[in-house]
């Protein structure tokens, strides 16, 4: 999403936003030039990665407890993947 | 109403007490430091009902204010120099927020060579951030803005921070007779801070959101367009405090002092226009047409009223207490651009950079060369 897409902020005074949810709108996803991807096998379900996504965009599975991104928040930024004790999160390009 | 003889710093003191800020964030710094002091025995006497918060730093003292202000309290800070320095990123954060934080400006030098005594390089540099920028040039005039910068600032169409500066102990430090208005006048001249939206748990919303390109810049035209309206409204809050304390500063943005017949006045900000006014009469004794445009409210900048107050001079001796390094001093750039059509020649003197004695003999020198020259003068008055 370009920034011409992203939906333009209420006018009031000072920028306030007088209803929750914008950053739910907001999606950030798109900011994201390397994204991580999760090799659920390999996975240990330790939850550090959960942890330490600073956005919030890693969620354990409900069913299995590995762990899965949300893409439309993840802006890659790969500490996850750096924190990973047994490494199977990898950073991929993204390519359209 | 009390008469007494106080410090300038005292005055801004009792200013703040008598328009019963919520909080009080402060650190303190040279010159400023008596304002603190005699706020903090006003709380601890039990003469102030106000949360003062003892902050690590200016930067902090600040934000403090912010946060206070977003919660609805009306709040108040004070500080100088590197202090304002320190404060420089959230100087934009308050005045995007439309938080009206009102600040005293203790002016002084800035670093490096180390300095504390006064020019208005500080506040100068904070020119850009938003804040409407009033200075004055005695306690009274310090006192009496610091009702009328609450009152503006806190308008509802304006919604800005503003900044009280007055000069570093050549003000700050300075004992003069002063009137002390009843709190009950004060009181029905400045009602209740009412903010426009609140923090508050029970209803949530954000303050500070991010602004893609799409939006910043609509706020920085309602933030412009605040500063234009504030020019309209300092003008009715100085008038409406005429009517009610019976004292006024020119019309609020700027003092014309005997330039009606003048064929050469001053312009300057601060203490200095208070010798300058003694070196009129003095001039004007011996039958030189001089006087004197004190700009009072430097920001936002009021065009309008110096182009009318200036357009039939011959000439303009611009008295900077700042230096824009590598261009000129700032009110003579502002001056320049208004006289562009007309005229009017302007004239540029640096004089009082770091606490240097700006005397009478400093302004009369300046009056001289500007009298009898007949090209643009750029020059610094070293004496």
């Amino acid at each position: 999403m370009s920034p011409k897409k992203q939906e333009k902020l209420p006018m009031d005074i000072g920028a306030v936003i007088k209803e929750p949810g914008s950053s739910i709108k907001n999606k950030t996803g798109s900011w994201r030039s390397l994204r991580p991807e999760v090799n659920r096998d390999q996975c240990i379900k330790c939850g550090i990665c959960w942890q330490f996504c600073p956005d919030m965009s890693i969620k354990m599975d409900k069913k299995d407890g590995t762990a899965v991104i949300d893409y439309d928040y993840c802006k890659g930024c790969g500490i996850c993947a750096m924190q990973c004790p047994v490494k199977c999160i990898k950073m991929v390009k993204e390519e359209k | 109403m009390i008469k007494k003889v106080i410090e300038a710093s005292e005055a801004v003191a009792i200013g703040a007490k008598l328009c019963k800020p919520d909080v009080i964030a402060v650190y303190p710094i040279t010159p400023q430091t008596h304002i603190p002091e005699k706020i903090a025995n006003f709380v601890y006497d039990g003469k102030m009902d106000c949360e003062l918060v003892d902050v690590e730093s200016e930067h902090s003292a600040l934000s403090a204010c912010q946060g206070a202000q977003a919660a609805g309290a009306r709040t108040f800070t004070a500080t100088a120099s590197q202090g304002l320095a320190l404060m420089h990123e959230v100087l934009f954060a308050t005045s995007g927020l439309r938080l009206p934080v009102v600040m005293a400006v203790a002016n002084r030098a800035l670093s490096a060579p180390i300095n504390i005594w006064n020019d208005h390089q500080d506040s100068i540099s904070a020119r850009d951030s938003g804040w409407i920028q009033f200075y004055v040039e005695s306690a009274q005039e310090a006192l009496d803005t610091m009702i009328m910068a609450f009152k503006v600032a806190e308008n509802k169409d304006i919604m800005l921070p503003a900044m009280v500066c007055l000069d570093g102990f050549t003000l700050t430090h300075v004992y003069e007779p002063a009137q002390i208005p009843e709190q009950k006048e004060v009181d029905s001249f400045l009602p209740p801070y009412k903010p426009l939206f609140t923090l508050d748990p029970k209803k949530p919303l954000t303050m500070g959101p991010i602004g893609y390109p799409n939006s910043y810049m609509d706020f920085k035209l309602q933030q412009q367009q605040a500063m234009q309206k504030a020019l309209t409204v300092i003008k009715q809050v100085q008038q409406e405090f005429l009517k009610r304390f019976k004292r006024t500063y020119g019309n609020g943005l700027i003092e014309a002092y005997k330039t009606k017949d003048a064929d050469i006045a001053v312009v300057a900000m601060g203490t200095i226009c208070s010798t300058t006014k003694d070196v009129v009469d003095e001039l004007r004794k011996k039958g030189r047409k001089v006087g004197l445009i004190k700009i009072k409210t430097f920001r936002p900048f009021p065009e309008a009223d110096i182009l009318d107050a200036t357009k039939n001079l011959k000439a303009i001796a611009v008295l900077d207490r700042n230096i824009s390094l590598g261009q000129e001093g700032a009110v003579y750039s502002e001056i320049k651009a208004v006289l562009k059509d007309c005229k009017t020649r302007a004239d540029s003197y640096i004089v009082g950079l770091g606490g240097r004695d700006v005397t009478p003999n400093t302004i009369k020198t300046a009056i001289d060369k500007t009298s009898k020259s007949k090209n643009p003068i750029k020059e610094w008055l070293m004496q």
